[in-house]
């Protein structure tokens, strides 16, 4: 911690670093994430006491410990219910969740979606990288059909989920996908996650280099990228490829559908609005790509606003003390009909 | 038990009363029955005047006064509420056939307003119930008119009160089939509304536990009515006041547990956050959370409830964060007796987690002493920084008996401070114990300099940093137990109830067998035979000189709802051959079955 010119004190990146040594594997995609949140931290207007990182079970849960801020590795799945007592308890503090696409997926999918639907001001960032890593390789509730694991030799029979369409689903007001292969756009994707009131869902696209490496290699190989990523801005008509050539459009039957510029002419195009209240666009634009094999939306699908969990709480406690005045015990107690023995 | 039916002359009140009186004799019950016919033999219907009531006294013990106050009216309609209602206690409960409660009837009996919405029967437990209506549906198929219909709505209420006091079925079925025998479709109506009342009872999980042991004498003092749930939300509030702790209650609703949530959710002027959580597992872990961040955090659940929340007890163990658990136990396995009592989760909640996973458990042995119960899981789980589980059951969450008021000023104080400054070399360590203790200390989010990190892997004593080391895992696991194990020197000891200290046989009890034993210790003492009681509110730890009690006693007869918990953790603990009463149908013991226990042991 230094001084600026204020007086008041400047953090650094050390100041969200926690003394432990990392463990992940060598080449995780993981370590970028962290990279790219301890970085993004002093530019955010919270200090490292004010944060708390909450975590289930699987690799990325074990994020917390890394962090110089107060964090809680919990149980498998649960992370969002855990983060929700911190939240409603506490809505001064500044509360991320880390989960996985196991963890919130899977095993905590209902804890998720409900912590969604309840617009608990919590960040919440899911490192998808479609295997169960900590358990050495099974298929995962976003691994692709007929995928070959140890648990399913013969190819898996699961459908996926596709998390952004899960996501929106739940009613979450802020839904994004960001993609471990670019630390800017994972920070300016966290950073908005952060200034939402909210629940916010990040979905990440991390490579496992042991268990799934190259998952996502067809979309986002340096040179796949132009290609492949439909980055979605505000405001602007959705449109990707080397020269903008390709964009997106809506179907006869109110598909999104990827077409040549050329073919429909640029008025066609879409517009992105992330603040659309109806989450249709949104829920159009995650179904563009069901695998990271297609051209595929990253950036912000929804932000919008809606009354916040622990504040509507917090507002009936104060005017439930506005009415009552302060609870007096004493008076709770005697609240029957009360008579005396002498 | 008293229960008053009032209706309409016409809606055979005294017919009910009659096989409620009979059914009950079947049971084996003591009985008293109160008739009362309007003068008229038909007075204008919906009248004060035309209301015609009956009621039926029946206990397992012997009936000394005639003229108890009814525990619950059964009101047919407003006036049959209106001319009875003086007479009923508060605390006592009341169904009210709702479709009977409209303009027309309100007016008749003189009520300006509907007095079940108007706050005049706030101090009792109401049960609205839809009888017309749900008797002209049952009865649909019959092919009865609707007016002749409905006049099987009695058999509803029968039906209904059959299920809330676990009445026999059979004899009415059988009676009905007979009475009726030659009018086929009002025998079928009956039949039909009879099984309507009785299915709905059940599937709205309705249910009401008599108060049945009156204390012989009260102490002087202030008194009022309260049922086991309520006096645990009080007791939950005198807690977070007293520990200076707003209360964070996370539950998913569950029979009977949920009248907690109904509570303290009505209390957020004293702080009180309540959330409905997405399930059992969800909600306990908001309550972690909480706890986490600094705050009382709550949890109730009942049944099955219980199996969903052990993985989170386990973390909270690990985390060694204050928690307090509440079971409201209820029959089972699995979905079980869902308004039923027992008391069968004790080893559940001692040993109920994988891992060494020691934590305390405490019992209410009264409706009102869930008040202390309630207070003590509070003072034990923020002293130690451990969850604590809370056990009451389904017959004291729901049975009201007079509670002497606690001077709310004289209340201890049970706050414990946070952390606020490094505690080793300028750091922080969260797992720096208390010597005496051995709890550790509690740094909450948004003190600066105190940031840590703790989870559900196995840390190193005093840094808390992940350590998978052997022999810190053994340590650890030592110490957890020595902390749980150390909480007996901080409870009261077991007092015995022996009048005259020449007992051979010890009662020993836990949690709502109090009063049963009590009842059955006094039969026993009036003819001049000498019994010895204790009664354990703190079942793990046991209170330090438990063993040194049960030294002291020839025998020793520890009645259970269950098929013998307590008497395998005693055996276990202390290598005493305790002799096991046990029983698992759904409702308390009678004080007379416990009675013979103990004169065919000490004969």
């Amino acid at each position: 911690m230094t001084p600026d010119d204020t007086g008041a004190a400047t953090l650094s990146r050390k100041d969200f670093q926690s003394d432990q040594e990392v463990r992940w594997c060598p080449g995780c995609g993981d370590y970028s994430v962290l990279t790219a949140v301890q970085l993004l931290m002093p530019e955010l207007d919270v200090k490292p006491e004010e944060l708390v990182f909450v975590s289930g079970i699987g690799c990325s849960s074990r994020f917390p410990y890394y962090m110089n801020t107060y964090g809680l590795h919990s149980i498998h799945g649960r992370a969002p219910a855990i983060a929700t007592g911190v939240a409603l308890a506490r809505p001064d503090l500044s509360v991320w969740v880390i989960t996985g696409d196991g963890d919130g997926l899977s095993i905590g999918g209902n804890h998720l979606i409900h912590s969604l639907r309840r617009n608990v001001n919590l960040t919440i960032l899911l490192f998808n990288n479609q295997i169960y890593g900590l358990t050495k390789g099974q298929y995962s509730p976003t691994s692709e059909v007929g995928k070959v694991t140890k648990s399913s030799p013969f190819g898996s029979l699961d459908y996926p989920f596709n998390p952004i369409s899960v996501a929106l689903g739940a009613e979450a007001t802020f839904v994004a996908r960001t993609h471990d292969m670019d630390r800017k756009h994972m920070q300016e994707t966290f950073r908005r996650a952060h200034q939402h009131r909210g629940s916010a869902f990040v979905e990440i696209y991390q490579n496992c280099n042991v268990f799934n490496d190259g998952a996502f290699e067809q979309i986002l190989a340096k040179d796949k990228r132009p290609e492949m990523l439909i980055d979605l801005r505000h405001g602007e008509p959705i449109r990707f490829g080397p020269d903008g050539n390709r964009g997106v459009v809506f179907n006869e039957f109110g598909e999104a559908q990827v077409v040549d510029v050329a073919d429909v002419g640029e008025d066609a195009l879409l517009v992105h609005d992330e603040s659309r209240p109806d989450p249709s666009l949104a829920f159009a634009l995650s179904r563009l790509a069901d695998q990271p094999t297609t051209p595929t939306p990253v950036g912000i699908f929804r932000a919008v606003h809606r009354p916040v969990y622990e504040d509507l709480a917090q507002q009936q406690l104060a005017s439930a003390q506005e009415r009552s005045g302060p609870g007096d015990l004493k008076t709770l107690i005697e609240s029957g009909s009360v008579w005396e023995v002498s | 038990m008293v229960i008053r039916f009032a209706g309409d002359s016409g809606d055979g009140m005294q017919l009910v009363g009659d096989r409620i009186t009979d059914v009950s004799a079947v049971f084996g019950n003591d009985l008293a029955t109160l008739p009362d016919f309007p003068a008229e033999i038909r007075a204008p219907a919906g009248t004060i005047a035309g209301v015609s009531s009956f009621q039926v006294h029946f206990a397992d013990f012997d009936i000394l006064t005639p003229g108890d106050v009814p525990n619950l009216l059964v009101a047919m309609n407003p006036a049959a509420l209106k001319a009875n209602l003086g007479d009923v206690p508060a605390g006592a409960s009341i169904i009210a056939n709702i479709d009977s409660f409209e303009d027309r009837n309100l007016e008749k009996a003189g009520y300006a307003t509907n007095p079940l919405d108007d706050g005049t029967l706030e101090e009792f437990r109401v049960y609205p119930v839809p009888m017309t209506s749900l008797t002209l549906e049952s009865t649909k198929e019959v092919g009865a008119k609707p007016r002749d219909a409905e006049r099987s709505k009695n058999f509803f209420a029968l039906g209904l009160i059959s299920w809330m006091y676990t009445r026999p079925v059979d004899p009415t079925l059988e009676w009905i089939e007979k009475r009726f025998e030659s009018k086929a479709m009002v025998r079928d109506a009956n039949l039909a509304a009879f099984k309507a009342g009785y299915h709905f009872g059940e599937t709205a999980e309705l249910f009401d536990h008599p108060f049945e042991i009156n204390p012989a004498q009260l102490a002087p003092g202030k008194y009022r009515n309260i049922t086991g749930n309520l006096a645990l939300a009080y007791g939950l509030i005198a807690a977070s006041q007293q520990s200076k702790l707003p209360i964070v209650y996370a539950s998913y609703p569950i029979t009977p547990a949920s009248d907690i949530l109904h509570e303290l959710s009505k209390h957020k002027n004293f702080g009180v956050r309540t959330a409905q959580a997405e399930d059992e597992i969800g909600a306990i872990g908001m309550a972690v959370g909480a706890a986490f961040a600094g705050q009382l955090g709550v949890t109730a659940t009942a049944g099955p409830g219980l199996d969903l929340k052990s993985e989170t007890l386990g973390l909270a163990v690990s985390l060694e964060l204050p928690l307090v658990l509440i079971d409201v136990q209820r029959g089972g396995p699995s979905t079980g007796l869902p308004t039923k009592t027992e008391q069968s989760d004790l080893l559940l909640a001692v040993y109920g987690r994988h891992g060494e996973a020691p934590l305390p458990v405490i019992a209410a042995s009264s409706s009102s002493g869930c008040f202390d119960a309630a207070f003590e899981a509070v003072r034990i789980a923020v002293k130690y920084r451990t969850p604590v589980i809370l056990l009451s059951d389904g017959y004291l969450a729901n049975s009201a008996e007079p509670w002497r008021l606690p001077d709310a000023d004289a209340l201890a104080d049970i706050s414990t401070p946070f952390a606020t400054e490094p505690n080793h070399d300028g750091e922080y360590w969260p797992y720096l114990r208390d010597p005496e203790t051995l709890a550790r200390p509690w740094a909450i989010p948004g003190t600066p300099g105190l940031m840590h990190r703790i989870g559900g892997l196995e840390k190193a004593d005093g840094t808390g940093n992940v350590d998978y080391e052997p022999a810190n895992h053994d340590f650890m696991v030592r110490i957890r137990a020595a902390k749980i194990a150390g909480i007996a020197n901080d409870i009261p000891p077991v007092e015995v109830d022996d009048v005259d200290g020449g007992a051979s046989l010890l009662v020993l009890g836990w949690g709502s067998t109090w009063g049963h034993i009590k009842a059955a210790l006094r039969r026993v003492r009036e003819n001049g035979k000498q019994v010895a009681h204790a009664h354990l509110v703190h079942l793990n730890p046991f209170p330090a000189n438990l063993g040194e009690v049960l030294g002291r006693y020839e025998q020793v007869l520890i009645p259970e709802m269950n098929l013998g918990q307590l008497a395998r953790l005693v055996r276990a603990e202390f290598l005493v051959d305790v002799e096991s009463l046990t029983q698992v149908k759904g409702i308390p013991f009678k004080a007379s079955e416990i009675e013979a226990k103990i004169l065919e042991m000490i004969d």
